[in-house]
């Protein structure tokens, strides 16, 4: 994922997301939303090229039963 | 009088727990306007357990390590009448808690009497303890400066001396940065240690309930009494308690002790890295250990954060977006838009970090780093200067705590004094499960004078004085 996407690309992206979601972003949060989303995104490209073999577990572990 | 102090006095028969409750009463009367701690006083209830507590004292019946000792919680724990606010507007609508929450249920088994519920940052999604709703937690110390968050109330009850035992949650370094702030003592335990059923959580992947106290005793006793498995908590530990009081005093000579360099040696003010100098120096430890990819590790709790969070709240999302506090909803809102592998990665990450992790502790036992990159700033405050840098302050309050709370390291937070102004905090990191050399260390930087907690100057007086 691109580590700073475009902000019009991303209000976009916003926009496009906030029905699939059933959210209603009010004109005045939008430009809160797409910061956050970026910033978030920033961080997500921190560790997304971080090499893991295709074995490689997430942290949590589901138990069947104790 | 700390904790021990007074169940000591209590157990003895030299004060009563009513005498006790009462004070801590009186103390917030008196104070609490200033700090802004508490959101809720169970004075009738806290008075009606003290009286009980005393008749078992009288009939000679045994009474718990905690007798007669006034705590209170971070308003995201349940107590029986109370709707569990977690800081919100919306959650205040819900119904009344039907009974408390585990960790209030095991103080109260050791003797130890709620008096309230405290201050928090909204949903717990907060480093400054400031609360749109309630107003803002101050810090005892400098009103004019954050507490810290978000449990901000807990950290600011204990410097004012209302109370000398709080809880708190933390998820991305809830406890250990108004600890910092606030000058007091937090343990942040071992991810799974401390039940959390009966809490509002944030971010299940990463939360944590914890103790804080004007000392590490009291933090000891605390801790132990609300150890042990929990099945209502799918995450609590099956492991039996370990107690740790028994072996507080045993020193440090054993101990491995590094301090963390690089990620955590850059990126603060000067007084935070003399703080954890002072510390090693005071423990004898020369040796700089590496936390490998610690940058990495925040980002992806950043994330986890953002997801999960926005998970929980997504329906409140839907429906009441606009009694959010505005800047805990724009975060939200954006996280529910994080594609989903990024979240995948971020916890198979999470997983390869903690191994990496675990490996440096093959060769240290105790790793000490700075528990924030500043002292607590002003209240307001919106930008963190760092080498004339301006960065916004929010997030990056917790840029040390959140790479060592991503893999549910147990952390003590500890307070250490510049030579003026407010404290800085240190934190002692240790292995999984070894909260009990956390805590060692604390102890033995405590003994040396060096990590101390005290009641705010102007605060420690009897309330009838401070009023």
């Amino acid at each position: 994922m691109s580590p700073s996407p475009d902000p019009a690309a991303l209000g976009a992206y916003v926009d496009a997301a906030a029905p699939l979601l059933g959210l209603a972003i009010a004109p005045d949060w939008h430009e809160g939303v797409v910061a956050h989303l970026s910033a978030i995104l920033a961080a997500g490209a921190r560790f997304d090229g971080f090499a893991l073999p295709d074995e490689a577990e997430a942290a949590p572990v589901f138990e069947a039963a104790p | 009088m700390t904790a021990a102090e007074i169940a000591d006095a209590v157990a003895s028969g030299r004060l009563t727990a009513r005498a006790a409750v009462a004070d801590a009463l009186a103390r917030i009367a008196a104070l609490d306007g200033r700090v802004n701690a508490f959101t809720d006083v169970t004075g009738e209830r806290a008075l009606s357990a003290a009286d009980a507590l005393d008749a078992r004292l009288a009939r000679g019946e045994p009474v718990g390590p905690l007798a007669g000792v006034p705590f209170a919680v971070k308003n995201l724990f349940d107590v029986a009448g109370l709707p569990t606010r977690a800081g919100s507007r919306i959650n205040r609508e819900r119904p009344p808690a039907g009974r408390d929450g585990a960790l209030v249920r095991r103080l109260e088994a050791a003797g130890a009497i709620l008096v309230g519920a405290l201050n928090m940052g909204e949903y717990a999604y907060d480093f400054t303890g400031e609360n749109v709703h309630d107003g803002p937690s101050r810090n005892p110390h400098d009103l004019a400066h954050m507490s810290g968050g978000s449990s901000g109330g807990s950290g600011a009850a204990l410097a004012a001396g209302l109370v000398p035992l709080t809880l708190g949650s933390d998820t991305n370094g809830s406890i250990r940065v108004p600890s910092a702030f606030c000058g007091c003592f937090g343990l942040k335990p071992t991810y799974g240690r401390l039940s959390r059923a009966g809490s509002f959580p944030f971010v299940g992947s990463l939360d944590h309930l914890g103790p804080m106290a004007r000392s590490t005793r009291d933090l000891a006793l605390a801790y132990d009494a609300m150890q042990g498995p929990d099945p209502d908590d799918p995450v609590a530990t099956r492991r039996p308690a370990e107690p740790v009081l028994p072996g507080l005093e045993a020193g440090t000579g054993d101990l491995r002790i590094a301090v963390a360099g690089g990620y955590f040696a850059r990126g603060g003010d000067p007084e935070v890295f003399e703080a954890v100098r002072r510390a090693a120096e005071a423990l004898g430890a020369a040796a700089v250990v590496e936390i490998p990819e610690a940058a990495r590790a925040r980002a992806a709790a950043y994330v986890i954060s953002a997801a999960e969070g926005a998970a929980l709240h997504l329906d409140r999302l839907r429906t009441r977006a606009a009694d959010f506090d505005p800047a805990v909803r724009d975060r939200l809102l954006a996280g529910a838009m994080i594609p989903a592998p990024l979240v995948e990665r971020a916890q198979k990450f999470r997983r390869w970090y903690a191994g990496a992790v675990a490996a440096l502790f093959e060769t240290v036992d105790v790793v000490l780093a700075p528990a924030t990159p500043c002292r607590a700033p002003r209240g307001g405050e919106t930008t963190l200067v760092l080498d004339g840098v301006a960065m916004p302050l929010r997030p990056n309050i917790g840029v040390f705590t959140q790479p060592l709370s991503f893999i549910g390291l147990p952390v003590a937070a500890v307070p250490v004094w510049p030579e003026a102004g407010l404290p800085v905090g240190v934190q002692v990191v240790a292995a999984p499960w070894r909260e009990d050399r956390a805590l060692r260390v604390a102890r033995a930087l405590e003994a040396a004078g060096l990590a101390r907690a005290p009641v705010a100057v102007g605060m420690e007086s009897p309330p009838q004085e401070a009023a």
